[in-house]
């Protein structure tokens, strides 16, 4: 903390999902939780669910309003011109003191730039982190749009929320059908109800991996879906079709018995991501470490990777090392192979040294 | 420089992280810090190696990538070593490339 009761890393959280998949609508539920009273907002277009008046009044201060249309790649600067501007307001008191940030994005944009702005901007690192990526899909137009959008398969492949919206109008098969999709597209993220009466808002901020006493709760439901998938798949290997809708992003996931090694995997992943970052759209992991008791958890959007975390102790019995990737167009033998060549090589020969 | 890499915005690289609440740093102590230096270096050189580079530590801060006819180029951290190593050996670096791997697979036994 520093001295105004400011968080030393402010988490910078972001809804996305595809246009009138009911992005406003859920950040209205959001903002009038009381948990997450201390929360600045940044938006770039009011939508056609206006923010409620009375609360766009409350927040008001802490409101941004974007100008550019689109809050892609082109305004990036902007992004970051908006965070600074209000960090230097929270700074000399002059807005409510904000321990966290919510980004509205607009339905078209890719979602990655704005995680790239955040964590690569010079100054913003040091004082903002990633939080949480919360993405809405609608269940009515979900599936056509995620068939017809390359931004909506982006959207929902790096979320580490899914929030389904409109379930109670469409029909039962189509939501399951759309479920068994987004499983398929980013199996790491927990997906949630918007009719569901039990969904608490805040929830869906509120714990990340970041946050020291949730993160092992946060890792564990990273792999339990993941793994959950890739046994389903395996499985489903001898039907005709297992996914029909071709998508170009796919998940995959690993894991290994024996402690890895720390160097041999840094320059594996950091080689692999200077060549393929485009295309690897994250990479979460929770890593057994040759001379660790303790697993570490690792983080990456394309070729940004968060400061690896140290976890308390493992999340479940499971000590085994656990990644996850979702890709775009990657190999997945070959990067197993390549795992396997350059991570566990060296081990094995050093084990044998 | 690629505003990704984020070299300009200082010494962070994931793998030799900052002390910061929570992050993941292997050694504290500063003679452990640099054994696992001098054991980075020595694994980077076995895949540089295959393109004809060196990688050497430079004032322990940096390091030094260098081909055999003795060109060479400071690089800050591994971020900024996969592309300095592809401009030095004129070629891609690709872990996934069949014919890297088949030359690292035959390395390992």
């Amino acid at each position: 903390m520093v001295d105004n009761g400011a968080p030393a890393f402010t988490p910078v959280n972001l809804i996305t999902g595809f246009l009138g998949s009911g992005k406003t609508t859920l950040l209205n539920r959001m903002l009038r939780s009381p948990r997450l009273a201390d929360t600045a907002v940044l938006i770039n277009e009011f939508g056609e669910v206006g923010l409620d008046h009375e609360l766009i009044e409350r927040i008001d201060e802490n409101t941004v309003l974007l100008q550019s249309g689109c809050l892609c790649c082109t305004i990036r600067g902007e992004l970051a011109d908006a965070i600074k501007a209000l960090h230097s307001r929270r700074a000399r008191g002059e807005v409510p003191l904000y321990r966290r940030l919510l980004i509205e994005s607009t339905g078209l944009a890719d979602p990655l730039p704005i995680l790239t702005t955040i964590a690569a901007d010079p100054s913003l690192r040091h004082h903002y982190r990633l939080g949480v990526v919360v993405a809405t899909v609608d269940a009515v137009n979900g599936m056509s749009q995620l068939d017809s959008q390359p931004e909506s398969r982006k959207q929902a492949a790096v979320a580490d929320r899914l929030v389904l919206t409109k379930t109670d109008i469409a029909e039962a098969g189509e939501t399951d059908l759309l479920l068994a999709r987004l499983r398929r597209l980013n199996p790491s993220a927990p997906v949630r109800y918007a009719v569901d009466p039990a969904l608490d808002p805040s929830a869906l901020i509120g714990d990340d991996l970041f946050d020291l006493e949730a993160k092992s709760r946060e890792v564990a439901l990273w792999f339990d879906e993941a793994f959950a998938q890739a046994g389903h798949a395996h499985h489903a290997h001898h039907r005709h079709d297992p996914n029909r809708h071709g998508d170009d992003i796919r998940a995959f996931a690993f894991s290994l018995d024996a402690p890895i090694n720390w160097i041999a995997f840094g320059l594996w992943l950091s080689m692999l991501l200077n060549r393929h970052g485009e295309s690897v759209l994250r990479v979460k992991g929770l890593l057994a470490l040759e001379g660790e008791t303790a697993p570490v958890a690792i983080h990456a959007v394309q070729q940004l990777v968060h400061a690896p975390t140290h976890l308390p102790r493992w999340p479940s019995s499971d000590r085994r090392t656990r990644l996850v990737f979702i890709a775009r167009g990657l190999d997945e033998a070959m990067v197993r192979r390549s795992f396997a060549a350059f991570v566990l090589g060296p081990t094995a020969n050093a084990r044998r040294a | 420089m690629c505003a990704l890499c984020g070299v300009l915005g200082g010494k962070d690289h994931w793998t030799e992280p900052l002390h910061r609440e929570g992050n993941y740093v292997r050694f504290s102590d500063p003679a452990a810090r640099r054994r696992e230096r001098a054991r980075r270096i020595a694994e980077a050189n076995v895949i540089v190696g295959q393109f004809g580079l060196t990688l050497s530590d430079w004032q322990a801060d940096a390091y030094v990538l260098a081909t055999r006819t003795g060109k060479s180029e400071i690089v800050v951290d591994l971020a900024a070593l996969w592309p300095t190593a592809e401009k030095l050996a004129g070629r891609r670096i690709d872990p996934l490339d069949p014919s890297t791997l088949e030359r690292r697979e035959r390395a390992n036994g």
